[in-house]
């Protein structure tokens, strides 16, 4: 697992010098914007608006951040031809891809974490003092950053089979399609013959179920999340990406780099 | 030097050893059609020796190293590495490699670069200050080392590539065209690099298109022509293959009376010069000495690799073209 993290901690500082983290500030502004905004124009629902607009942001950025460095991880590294001297090291495949995977997660995780910082000084800001079930808004980061995970996990299988644009609309379409997991899994279409339907429910259960993920909605009304959930979508990510990684392991094993 | 034993022969296991390896593209609409790029190589590099892999662009040369390097996979065939297949891992903690046109993470500085690539050598934090220090100044970047690669120029990337490959002294160090994009200070300084490698023991395989080099720097050579080796030896063993005669310089007082082997003679100045077979050599001289002729030098026309390079492109060029008029 050395090699793994030493692929992680390089992926880490490219995504640094890459000025990935500049997207923090463009974070900061619309936090202390809504701060200001919300402040004057709303009475008792500064919580759900500054709650709702923060952790919306957090997973649009994390979004773009995931699929399109996700799927550049490791497409870049073969057009490029940097991975060329990298895997005459000592190094396997898989504790390439690994690695990559947890320095982007590594990124992910710290980007995540500033943003959620800036979005408790914004809801300090216009509600202080913060009460104890305001931690639920970390958990809710903490939910957004197991589904980013889990699209970069996504991203990297596409990238390792396909162009780095069909990557792109692969691992979107996936996160759309998970999005409606739930919605495609209880479908009482009359019009559809009863085979269609076991399919499309049979394909709901193979899509990551994203609907799991979010509890935006329960935070910014100042309602709890279930311990079980949070147990639940963190096993169902680690388990899930462990396949999906899996797969990409064993295609990049055997690709051929031109 | 280490000696490991081959698997199948009993004998001290070569540095490099491939049977029957091969490789295909697959190209066309959806791949069904397959391009021939690397034809049952059967290649064998002792240990300690340098090895120069000769051929045009598109020969299979930068094929066959990337198969030892697992960058691609072969069709079919197998490959060794001191002894160890290719597919050990392992094996390349004691392998050195220069890709073709190298290039590297272009935000890392280059003493950054070396650290990365050292890591995975385990090697320790002082040992690796310590080699790093010394490979840049080895290859002329210690003044360049805080620049981040991206400000690099090719011949600068291509210093580093080599840095990289040597670092952790390796036993087998496989460099795929590494003079290019250098100036001649920097050939030169590669040069000196891989008859240093020579000098410590350690195996040296490297592609060139460059054949002046290849005749300064290997014990043998390998010529690829097509996909297929066409030739190995030593520079002298592969170019004393054709003769091709001697050359006579001569020069003639005043306006002298013509003569038969004038005719055939070039003139640069009052020099006379003409390339006559060996059997004619004594004819020729007696013909000169009668006319009063007086010969400057006598000396054998030696055939250079790159005269038999070229011959074997020839010769290859002129059977792709026989098989593309008979229609096969």
């Amino acid at each position: 697992m050395k090699n793994v993290w030493i692929v992680a901690t390089n992926t880490f500082r490219e995504a640094v010098r890459d000025r990935v983290l500049y997207n923090l500030v463009f974070f900061a502004l619309l936090m202390m914007g809504a701060a200001i905004v919300v402040g004057q124009i709303s009475i008792g629902i500064e919580q759900t608006v500054i709650v709702s607009l923060g952790l919306a942001a957090i997973s649009l950025i994390g979004l773009f951040i995931a699929v399109f460095i996700g799927v550049g991880l490791v497409s870049k590294e073969m057009d490029k031809r940097t991975l060329y001297a990298l895997l005459a090291k000592p190094v396997k495949r898989w504790e390439f891809l690994l690695g990559k995977y947890a320095g982007l997660v590594m990124t992910l995780t710290v980007n995540t974490g500033a943003m959620a910082v800036g979005l408790y000084a914004a809801l300090w800001a216009v509600k202080h003092p913060l009460v104890p079930a305001d931690a639920y808004v970390f958990v809710a980061v903490y939910l957004i950053l197991l589904k980013l995970a889990l699209i970069v996990a996504l991203a990297m299988l596409f990238s390792c089979f396909t162009t780095p644009f069909l990557a792109i609309l692969f691992t979107a379409g996936m996160y759309v399609a998970g999005v409606f997991a739930y919605d495609l899994r209880t479908i009482q279409a009359i019009n559809l013959n009863p085979a269609t339907v076991r399919m499309v429910r049979a394909i709901s259960y193979l899509l990551p179920n994203f609907q799991n993920f979010n509890v935006t909605g329960a935070v910014a009304h100042a309602r709890g999340v279930p311990g079980t959930l949070v147990v639940h979508v963190t096993l169902y990510t680690l388990v899930y990406s462990a396949v999906v990684l899996t797969g990409a392991s064993a295609v990049f094993s055997r690709r051929n780099l031109k | 030097m280490l000696h490991r034993l081959s698997k199948n022969r009993g004998m001290p296991a070569a540095a490099i050893e491939t049977e029957n390896l091969s490789k295909e593209y697959p190209y066309g609409f959806l791949n069904l059609k397959k391009r021939m790029s690397l034809e049952n190589l059967n290649l064998r590099v002792e240990s300690g020796e340098v090895f120069g892999f000769l051929g045009p662009n598109g020969a299979g040369k930068s094929t066959t190293i990337k198969l030892l390097m697992r960058l691609i996979f072969p069709t079919s065939g197998r490959a060794r590495i001191l002894g160890k297949s290719i597919e050990d891992v392992s094996t390349h903690q004691v392998v050195g490699y220069l890709p073709e046109q190298p290039y590297f993470y272009d935000y890392l500085t280059a003493a950054e670069l070396l650290d990365y690539f050292a890591r995975f050598h385990r090697l320790t934090a002082s040992d690796r200050r310590e080699r790093i220090e010394r490979m840049l100044k080895k290859v002329g970047l210690e003044t360049a080392k805080r620049i981040q690669l991206r400000k690099y120029s090719k011949g600068m990337l291509q210093r580093v590539g080599m840095a990289q490959a040597i670092l952790h002294q390796p036993e087998v160090v496989v460099l795929d065209e590494p003079m290019s994009g250098l100036d001649p200070l920097g050939r030169r300084e590669v040069r000196d690099i891989i008859l240093e490698l020579k000098r410590e023991g350690r195996t040296v395989l490297f592609s060139t298109h460059i054949l002046s080099d290849a005749e300064m720097l290997c014990d043998r050579v390998g010529v690829i022509v097509g996909g297929k080796l066409r030739g190995v030896g030593t520079p002298g063993e592969m170019v004393g293959m054709r003769t091709q005669g001697m050359e006579i310089l001569f020069e003639v007082e005043g306006a002298a009376k013509k003569f038969a082997l004038m005719d055939r003679a070039t003139r640069t100045g009052e020099r006379y010069r003409v390339e006559v077979s060996e059997g004619e050599l004594y004819g020729a001289l007696n013909e000169l000495n009668s006319v009063g002729a007086r010969v400057l030098s006598v000396a054998q026309i030696k055939p250079t690799l790159e005269d038999f390079f070229m011959h074997l492109v020839e010769a290859d060029r002129a059977q792709a073209s026989a098989v593309e008029v008979s229609g096969k």
